[in-house]
């Protein structure tokens, strides 16, 4: 198919910065009608940024778009969504309880005299419209009561109905079976046959060399890759999204040093057919004491999901965790810190730090037992024990009265740490703790987990930055979809490996290059 | 064109959703359990009591009582389905009907508009701080409940006044006159519930108050006017409470400054035992119809048993509460569990 | 499978913004008393001082039980219908003894805040339905057990609880500066106490430290409910009568307020103990004030009305939107 000489939208030097952060930086890309072109790139690369950049939820710094030809700035997503822009999100942000028909129109239903919406007009035009894209249902039935994938059409033709000239798909197969994917897609097909420029949002490898036409790749808030996707290999698009030359290949580039280190034999966690339906399927591992296993994978590959099962936050279908040999019942965090598990958890802001408590508080929040005699806490103990680990992991603070939310990054994620030592873990699961964090403090938390190796800590590392599993891991699990897909040791661990097993041809979907 | 076969059953969505027509007929009564205990009460109060509840007369008096917290719980369906709360109704209800009584004296129809007026403009007041001034529901409308229930007692000097409708005004027959043997009131009541109805599910107003409710910023994502919204919201509400406040007063030709108080929760309670969930989106005005005469018919049996004091009324009532929404909130959480949520 | 969300923006740097916000209401409650020194007749005298004591001390102490549950991001509506359980209680077990009494009353607050804080911990319940469930029944069952009558209470023991003095301050007062002390003490030093924050903080981060959630959080309805409870006895002594159709009625608004103007902020995670009692004070004070310069009842819930839209005002988090 030819293309248009003229992009439908141009981002031109698109630049956001939040306090402290850039989220994006100078990012120039252009969407052609016709196309299927997908954006792609870790979290935090910036790619939530740009799609609310284009349809109108926040405003460029720097940078303007052009929707056909023009430059436009809009006040809010109305204003986007008039000038022809839709989004249709990752939850199905529908009404399952309104009929089909009522949730095509939200928000721009058909109406009469006084105001009262067209039944009538309002049902034939979604059975029309439905129809156009090959979807055949009764659309009085409440959205509810059709299945996900159609849910999820029917979204997406919500987002073209009006007269869309851009369409942007964040997401849409999250929540979809294989074969529902291969339903979507047929109407994404049908919508680039009607000249609509779509920009697919997606993590999942086999799905940009199936739908889509070009690709740009995002990192750290910068575009660094863009081109058609018949150009590029797996293996190249992979390295790319992690921020790898695949021609050279570096050492030495982390602050970790596993040659120190004397894992023991016997494993003090043992977990076995960890299994949560959609989630994580079977996957099983041990860690010894003072041993690093770290887990690889892509975004949407389960390594949070395992942790976060093995911590007890949330529930198994099917599985066993084992500490020193006994095992973890009860699966809730009370039991699992009892018996000595801790979790740094992913996302700090939202599920570690306490904002309205001082740095203090934080640090020694599970630290009750520690602390506290007959409920009463002693603030010479804690003071110790701050002390101690503030020293110990130099956490930079100028009062430690102050409330936590004020820290860099990087020190809130010390003090995250700090607290999971205070009630004397023999297991860690630490789970991104790199993430979003300035590049000395990298190298201090990653000398930090050497030392809680040398300890005699059993170790658990998920980290989206390749370098770190490598370097600091002694095995590394890899997964995908949920499952473990290739395991490591010792001299096997090497970038390229794990890059190789992850960007493996599936079975079922021969798909070249 | 390939057309999409859906005739094969769909992947299960979350949680099980009814199909045929039985199973949406079930699938309604199993969100809105007011109704078949409903249905059970009437029939438990038919077999207990027999002529004396199941007579027309008693039925026209229960519909009566219960008409006024019909129409503020109508308000308050919209409110709660679009994710907020009102707090102020008691109090605005009793200021309309102070308002109805006192400016009776220049005329039947300054008794209809002076309530009707101010309590809309105090209901846009709490609507704009709510809407454009984000502040939150619950505290603007506290705030609101104190304001209105002082202007009650300020126009009845302090309380010590109770005005009274001349007799001549014919304001008071839209309390007391009867239309097929029903209180006007009820009529008025059955009214305002089908536009109420009209607006939720036949406007787009309406609609999008279930998309507001449902997730804020996803409404405004799909460029819902959410502030736009509130405002309209909580003014309507008003304009309710005004409505009931003249009804109450025009049926006891009087404006006593004292009522209403915790008529609030009651609507609250009414809105929710009819299967609207508290935290919004979802929900509607059926449900509310059926918890409103479930709450009246309980109270209406109590009184027929005469020797048992009214309080049980209010023990049943609030054991029914309790035990509803522990029913919502069990079947909630299950669908929250599986679909991976971290739940408690 | 998300982003790092935006981190929390706390305003904390030292400015007039904050100064209000922090410290508002011990500044408006200077300014009253201030006032009210040269502007009211009589208002330092001893049997003023006395009275507005009195007043205060049930709202008070409902108030400290209401900062506890609101510190959890929950909230309780209950604590009226406590009340009047707790003075149908006394009426009940008057005859036998005093004490059986005040200890029945303060059994149904316990047995109220179980049942509360279980459908919240337990059912996860959203706070205001489940405590809208015994605000509705609980005054029904308390007038059931009194018959709807008023009881009066003839007894030398809960007579001296409602007019004997300490010091020359009334023991109700007594009992709510204890409580008050007791209850910051709570809050500030014990492990319990940083659990109510943490939870109320950030819900998410408590369960991922492996606190005890669910029984902290049926314990702060407890204590509501408990206090509550002593509250309505202290009403039923100082009225020497129990009278369940209005006691405590309105009280949740008193207490919400207080906690409220006093700087605890609905969403959870920060309890200002002295704050509260300050807030507590502050309306009492408005009230009274407005009362003795014949300002009406009225005008008194009109500027009580004002206030709280004030206070929440400034102490919205800037930014956070």
């Amino acid at each position: 198919m030819s293309r248009n000489t003229e992009p439908t939208l141009q981002a031109v030097g698109l630049t956001k910065r939040f306090p402290g952060v850039t989220a994006l930086d100078s990012v120039s890309i252009d969407f052609h009608a016709g196309e299927v072109h997908a954006v792609v790139g870790e979290n935090g690369a910036g790619k939530s940024t740009l799609i609310k950049l284009v349809n109108g939820v926040y405003r460029s710094d720097e940078g303007t778009l052009i929707l056909d030809g023009s430059a436009v700035e809009f006040a809010g997503p109305r204003e986007a969504w008039e000038a022809g822009i839709s989004t249709t999100f990752q939850e199905i942000n529908l009404q399952p309880f309104l009929s089909v028909a009522q949730n095509l129109h939200l928000g721009r239903e058909p109406t009469r005299r006084f105001g009262l919406v067209d039944v009538q007009r309002m049902n034939t035009d979604a059975t029309e419209l439905l129809t156009r894209y090959g979807i055949s249902i009764d659309v009085r039935k409440p959205l509810g009561s059709v299945g996900v994938a159609i849910q999820q059409m029917i979204a997406i033709v919500r987002a073209v109905s009006t007269d869309a000239k851009v369409v942007i798909l964040d997401e849409p197969t999250s929540s979809l079976e294989p074969n529902e994917v291969e339903q979507l897609f047929r109407v994404i097909r049908i919508l680039r046959d009607d000249n609509v420029a779509l920009l697919y949002v997606s993590h999942t490898l086999d799905e940009i060399f199936e739908i889509c036409d070009r690709v740009s790749v995002l990192r750290d808030g910068r575009l660094v890759h863009t081109g058609p996707v018949a150009e590029i290999t797996r293996i190249q698009l992979v390295a790319t999204m992690l921020g790898r030359d695949t021609t050279e290949v570096r050492t030495g580039k982390t602050a970790f040093n596993i040659e120190g280190r004397n894992p023991g034999t016997e494993p003090v966690l043992s977990v076995s057919g960890l299994t949560r339906s959609r989630l994580i399927h079977g996957v099983s591992l041990d860690v010894a004491a003072g041993e690093v296993v770290g887990l690889a994978g892509l975004l949407g590959s389960g390594r949070t999901e395992t942790v976060e099962s093995i911590f007890g936050l949330i529930g198994l279908d099917s599985g066993t965790v084992t500490m020193n040999g006994s095992s973890v019942k009860g699966g809730s965090p009370t039991t699992a810190v009892k018996r000595g598990i801790g979790l740094l958890p992913e996302d700090r802001n939202a599920d570690g730090i306490v904002p309205t408590m001082s740095v203090r508080d934080n640090i020694t929040l599970a630290a009750n037992r520690s602390v506290a005699k007959w409920g009463f806490v002693s603030r010479a103990k804690v003071n110790k024990l701050v002390d101690k680990y503030v020293e110990r992991l130099q956490i930079k603070v100028a009062d430690l009265n102050q409330s936590v939310a004020e820290l860099s990054g990087g020190n809130q994620q010390k003090v995250l740490l700090a607290r999971l030592l205070c009630f004397d873990p023999e297991a860690v699961l630490l789970d991104e703790p790199t993430r979003g964090i300035d590049v000395g403090a990298k190298a201090e938390i990653q000398g930090l987990i050497d030392e809680l190796a040398l300890d005699g800590l059993a170790v658990i590392l998920i980290s989206s930055e390749l370098e770190d599993v490598v370097e600091g891991s002694n095995r590394v699990l890899v997964l995908k979809d949920g499952t473990v897909v290739g395991v490591l040791v010792g001299d096997q661990i090497s970038e390229e490996s794990v890059m190789d097993i992850i960007a493996e041809v599936n079975v079922e979907s021969a798909v070249a290059p | 064109m390939k057309s999409i076969d859906v005739s094969r059953p769909p992947a299960p969505p979350i949680g099980e959703q009814p199909q045929g027509r039985s199973e949406l007929v079930l699938g309604f009564l199993r969100r809105t359990p007011a109704v078949p205990v409903l249905l059970i009460v009437l029939v438990v109060g038919a077999l207990a009591f027999g002529g004396s509840f199941l007579s027309a007369r008693n039925f026209a008096s229960m519909a009566v009582a219960s008409s006024f917290l019909l129409i503020i719980s109508v308000g308050m369906t919209l409110v709660i389905i679009s994710g907020g709360i009102d707090l102020s109704v008691g109090s605005m209800l009793a200021l309309g009907a102070v308002l109805t009584a006192y400016a009776a004296r220049w005329g039947s129809v300054p008794a209809i508009l002076v309530p009707l007026v101010v309590c809309t403009l105090i209901g846009a007041t709490q609507g704009v701080l709510i809407g454009k001034g984000r502040m939150p529901p619950f505290i603007v409308t506290l705030a609101g409940l104190l304001f209105a229930r002082g202007l009650a007692f300020k126009v009845s000097d302090n309380g010590n006044v109770t005005h009274v409708i001349p007799s001549g005004e014919w304001v008071t027959a839209l309390g007391q006159s009867t239309l097929l043997g029903v209180g006007l009131p009820a009529w008025i009541a059955l009214g305002v519930l089908l536009s109420g109805m009209v607006i939720l599910y036949r406007m787009r107003f309406g609609l999008s108050t279930y998309a507001l409710g449902g997730s804020e910023e996803a409404a405004r994502l799909m460029g819902v006017r959410v502030d736009r919204m509130k405002i309209l919201l909580y003014t309507l509400m008003g304009l309710l409470c005004g409505i009931a406040g003249l009804l109450v007063a025009a049926r006891s030709s009087s404006g006593l400054s004292t009522i209403g108080s915790g008529l609030e929760l009651k609507a609250i309670a009414a809105v929710v035992i009819g299967g609207t969930l508290l935290t919004g989106g979802f929900g509607g005005l059926t449900g509310t119809l059926a918890g409103v005469l479930l709450l009246g018919v309980i109270e209406n049996l109590i009184n027929q048993i005469g020797t048992l004091s009214s309080f049980y009324q209010l023990v049943v009532s609030g054991t029914f509460l309790i035990a509803v929404v522990s029913a919502q909130s069990l079947f909630a959480r299950r669908e929250l569990r599986r679909s991976g949520e971290v739940v408690f | 499978m998300t982003t790092l969300s935006r981190p929390a923006q706390l305003v904390s740097s030292k400015g007039a913004g904050t100064l209000i916000r922090e410290k508002g209401v011990y500044l408006a409650l200077g300014a009253l008393v201030l006032f009210n020194l040269i502007a009211t007749p009589n208002f330092a005298s001893l049997r003023n001082v006395q009275l507005q004591l009195v007043q205060v001390s049930p709202v008070v102490i409902v108030a400290l039980g209401m900062a506890l549950v609101i510190g959890t991001e929950g909230i309780d509506l209950s604590v009226g219908a406590t009340m009047a359980l707790a003075a149908s209680m006394v009426s009940l077990f008057i005859d036998r003894s005093p004490w059986m009494a005040i200890g029945m009353a303060l059994v149904a607050g316990v047995v109220a805040g179980l049942l509360n804080g279980s459908l919240v911990a337990f059912l996860g319940i959203q706070p205001i339905v489940a405590t809208l469930g015994l605000f509705v029944a609980g005054r029904g069952v308390a007038l059931a057990f009194t018959k709807g009558r008023l009881v009066e209470i003839f007894d030398p023991t809960l007579e001296a609880l409602g007019r004997d003095r300490l010091l020359g301050i009334p023991i109700s007062a007594v009992i709510a500066m204890v409580l008050g002390i007791a209850i910051a003490i709570v809050v500030r030093r014990t492990s319990f106490g940083r659990n109510i924050i943490a939870i109320g903080g950030n819900p998410r981060a408590a369960v991922g430290a492996g606190l005890p959630v669910r029984p902290v959080i049926v314990s702060v309805y407890i204590i509501c409910g408990a206090l509550a409870a002593l509250a309505g006895v202290l009403v039923t002594s100082r009225s020497a009568a129990a009278d369940p159709s209005f006691v405590g009625l309105l009280i949740e608004l008193s207490a919400i307020t207080a906690v409220v103007v006093g700087g605890t902020p609905l969403t959870g995670g920060r309890v200002r103990v002295l704050g509260t009692v300050a807030g507590a004070l502050l309306m009492q004070l408005v009230f009274s004030t407005l009362i003795r310069h014949d300002l009406s009842d009225s005008d008194a819930r009109m500027v009580q009305a004002a206030i709280i839209v004030a206070a929440v005002y400034f102490q919205r988090d800037r930014g956070a939107q």
